[in-house]
């Protein structure tokens, strides 16, 4: 059995030698008493859910446990009541970090008060957006503060039997779950009797199989009930009737991941970072055509201005900022003027678009916000599960009428009928991935119409990026390099050397090839139009 | 607890669905997935209604009324989602009604004409065609499948089977047996409750028959092939019968097995006994039920008088009633005096 004595012993003697060790191979420095990442990215970062990351060895228990792991444990069964965790949790304000930001501290108290024989908690670690990894970080680094914020949850509601629903994309987070919830049972951290204080806990795992729409919770408890992942019909709360028809708490990893430091540190420590409204910090998977890519926390509240570029560093290439989505394929995209804008759920709402689940995909001049706006819808089409019509039938209708318009064969009409659909898509879904599917094209639809009606009244792409309805030439300042020539796949282009090239459209394939090797300068001799 | 629709005040039982109240109210509201019998499943989104201080509309079917609520069924904005929702239904339906069976008894037909929406805004890409006629009573045409769930629901919940499910995700969605192996390889009892629920005609019977539903009347009988009294509608088009409905208002509930449904074809069929017969010089002739009865009764006596009770044995059917397989046995042991009775079900 775990006692404190012995969680005591193993931070005393093993912490000194990590940090000693991190120190000695520069990676990192001391914020105050904390261990932080070195370096100029980290400089503006505050990390709650990522703070072990990169610097505990994950498949080691004795490493979590001496950066002050299960210690949120210890002294909440020995020394608070359940109803002492949910007030903790609620007063400290935090939000789910999966996306709605329903306030974690709410939804454990209907649980909490909820009498039942069994309950369940549940983490949702189907992280399915494109391009967003913040979960599979937290999971593959830092397993414990998952596992840990779950016992937390699980002794103040009152249950004693945890799921992990991961997806089996993301092997090696499944094998360090593994290896932590092994290693945690045997250390009696988890199972019967924790700390000796009569409290039981046990968690399994449950492996996804490629359906984005499991991430939604009554999807995802169908499929832990062995069903098809369809999101069931909203007719009670899950923390009343959910897994099996037992009160269950369904929750994000990153929420998890904070709620052990919020009961080491207090909900007035908590509160003390991020915004009034939105406490704490916020994980973002910064991605697309940024110079720095890569997983940023920062508090809530923060400037898209700050994070893209004092963290992110600009747009790539030296090529003008444009835009960011915002959470993944439900999310919206925000154009460069509004660029200081507070990153916080209420702000970003107040902007058409969302917080998500931390997907922050940055574009550049080359962005064309039509085609953008078709990839994510692409997006939800492939995902929509196909249980109800607006959703199903809606998002594809979406779907090709955007793709006709990046095709340069849109019609009058055609917005038109893309913010008919939008509104009865959002409006008359069954869950939350077809109420927010048309995001993307309502609000490229607002910040960006002229792009849509430059494509369809003008056959033209302003962004230059819709193949269709771009031409690749050569002008006159072409000093006959050859280079264009040599790079071209299907060659089309011909000419000789020190004289004037040309492209054969009739075989051109457009792409990209020989603009991208034009060596003339300031303006290249290849031009889009 | 007590509700306003549409203006007016009602009361109604804690737990009640929206859709229920209104139902309770008299007011209708057109659903395509929903039946009393099943679990909820919000799928087709047609019975949306407008709740006062609710951001998006909602399906009535899986909202529970909540006291003071203020609820509009047809409202602008209801007709338009509803609206909206049959045009993407009816766009990815083949426009078969000339030729479909289902017409006149097709859900998504009367909708879309209640609702004056006339042939889909966005006929362009349609669900891939399948077809399944392996079974060897009905058929199943995908195209004309609107997803609804009935026909998956009433297997898993009302008939235990689970034959079918859904298989893909999103538009390429279809109702389909385990591994595509075809409904006469799957646990497919040919109950027909699928085709029963079926608000269109991509479950249809194997019908020997051409007939219009305003053709026909519906005429209630008690299922004759068990003793459990099924009751059904025969449908009738001029003195033939031409389908069989399930009847809800029964101890049966909609639900009927593979005979009921199917079986009676026998009705009209050209062999079929409609006068008793006797055998004369070695030859079946027509006869009166007087002289087939006092033939009967004859030999019975002889039989009795010259070899006792014993010599009789009776053999009745499980398609008697109950009644008719009582009187039968009295019959035998009573006035022939003998056990020697049993039936067909003993099987």
């Amino acid at each position: 059995m775990m006692t404190k004595e012995r969680m005591d012993s193993i931070k005393e003697v093993l912490k000194p030698k990590i940090v000693e060790k991190l120190i000695g191979e520069d990676k990192v420095e001391l914020r105050g008493d904390e261990v932080v990442l070195k370096g100029e990215y980290y400089k503006k970062q505050v990390r709650i859910a990522l703070k072990n990351c990169d610097i505990v060895d994950p498949t080691n228990i004795e490493e979590y446990i001496a950066f002050d792991g299960y210690y949120a444990l210890y002294d909440s069964l020995t020394k608070k009541k359940p109803g002492d965790i949910v007030e903790e949790i609620k007063n400290s304000l935090l939000r789910g970090r999966g996306g709605a930001g329903f306030p974690t501290g709410r939804k454990w108290d209907e649980a909490y008060r909820y009498q039942a024989d069994k309950k369940y908690i549940i983490c949702n670690a189907d992280e399915g957006d494109p391009g967003a990894f913040m979960d599979r970080s937290i999971l593959e680094k830092d397993p414990h503060s998952v596992l840990e914020g779950m016992a937390l949850g699980g002794y103040a509601i009152g249950s004693d039997q945890g799921y992990i629903y991961v997806r089996a994309e993301y092997p090696m987070a499944v094998k360090r779950l593994e290896i932590a919830i092994k290693q945690a049972r045997e250390y009696g951290l988890l199972g019967e009797n924790i700390f000796g204080t009569g409290f039981n806990f046990d968690i399994e795992l449950r492996l996804g199989s490629g359906a984005f729409v499991c991430g939604e919770g009554t999807a995802l408890m169908e499929s832990i009930e062995g069903r098809r992942g369809m999101p069931r019909p909203k007719i009670h709360r899950t923390a009343h009737v959910g897994l099996w028809g037992k009160p269950t708490i369904i929750n994000n990893v990153e929420t998890l991941a904070n709620v052990p430091v919020i009961i080491n540190k207090g909900y007035e420590w908590f509160r003390g970072i991020g915004t009034e409204e939105s406490p704490g910090t916020k994980v973002f998977a910064l991605v697309g055509k940024v110079e720095n890519a890569g997983l940023v926390e920062v508090p809530m509240g923060m400037t898209l201005r700050e994070i893209i570029f004092d963290i992110g560093g600009g747009a790539q290439d030296g090529k003008e900022y444009k835009a960011v989505q915002t959470g993944g394929p439900s999310g919206g995209c925000i154009p460069a003027d509004l660029i200081d804008t507070p990153v916080d759920f209420e702000s970003l709402g107040k902007i058409w678009s969302i917080m998500g689940s931390g997907g922050m995909v940055v574009m550049d001049e080359n962005t064309c916000m039509v085609d953008i706006a078709k990839f994510f819808l692409d997006f939800s089409v492939e995902e929509s599960c196909g249980k109800c019509v607006p959703c199903r039938e809606g998002t594809k209708r979406m779907y090709e009428i955007l793709d006709r318009i990046t095709k340069g064969e849109g019609v009058e009409g055609d917005i038109e009928r893309l913010e008919e659909l939008s509104e009865t898509v959002s409006s008359a879904s069954l869950c939350g991935l077809g109420q927010t599917a048309p995001n993307p094209v309502i609000t490229t639809l607002k910040y960006y119409r002229h792009e849509y009606e430059d494509h369809i009244h003008n056959k033209s792409c302003p962004a230059k990026s819709c193949k269709p309805l771009i031409k690749y030439f050569i002008e006159d300042t072409c000093i006959g390099c050859t280079r264009c020539a040599k790079a071209c796949p299907v060659s089309c282009i011909s000419g000789k050397v020190k004289e004037l090239h040309v492209i054969d459209q009739s075989m051109c394939i457009k792409c990209g090839a020989c603009y991208d090797v034009c060596p003339v300068k300031p303006i290249k001799a290849v031009s889009i139009i | 607890m007590q509700v306003t629709i549409n203006g007016k005040n009602y009361d109604v039982e804690k737990n009640t669905t929206i859709l229920k109240a209104c139902k309770d109210a008299g007011i209708e509201i057109p659903t395509l997935c929903h039946d009393d019998r099943l679990s909820p499943s919000g799928a087709c989104r047609l019975c949306l209604v407008e709740v006062e201080g609710w951001k998006n509309l909602h399906t009535s079917c899986t909202a529970i009324c909540k006291d003071n609520m203020v609820i509009q069924t047809h409202s602008d904005k209801v007709i338009k989602g509803r609206q909206e929702v049959l045009d993407l239904l009816i766009s990815n339906h083949p426009l078969e009604c000339l030729t479909c069976e289902k017409s006149g008894a097709c859900k998504l037909q009367d909708y879309c004409y209640e609702y004056g929406i006339t042939e889909g805004t966005y006929r362009w890409e349609m669900k891939k065609p399948y077809f399944d006629s392996s079974n060897p009573f009905y058929n199943f045409d995908s195209r004309k499948c609107i997803l609804c769930g009935l026909c998956v629901r009433v297997c898993d919940e009302l008939q235990g089977t689970s034959a079918i499910g859904f298989e893909n995700r999103g538009f390429e969605t279809n109702v389909a047996t385990p591994f595509n192996e075809g409904l006469i390889n799957s646990t497919c009892v040919s109950c027909g409750n699928c085709v029963s629920v079926c608000p269109v005609g991509a479950l249809e019977p194997k019908s020997k028959e051409k007939f219009r539903y305003w053709e026909t009347r519906d005429v209630r009988t008690t299922c004759s092939y068990c003793g459990v009294g099924c009751q059904m509608d025969l449908v009738v088009k001029g003195n033939k019968v031409v389908d069989v409905k399930p009847a809800f208002d029964a101890l049966n509930e909609g639900l009927l097995c593979v005979k009921g449904k199917f079986s009676y074809n026998f009705l009209s069929h050209p062999d079929r006994l409609k006068r008793p017969m006797v055998k004369k010089d070695g030859v079946f002739v027509e006869t009166s039920w007087e002289e087939a009865y006092n033939l009967i009764v004859n030999k019975m006596k002889s039989v009795k008088e010259y070899y006792g009770s014993e010599a009789f044995a009776g053999l009745t059917s499980a398609r008697c009633t109950n009644e008719e397989n009582y009187l039968f046995q009295k019959m035998f042991r009573a006035v022939l005096g003998t056990n020697n009775v049993d039936h067909c079900a003993r099987l």
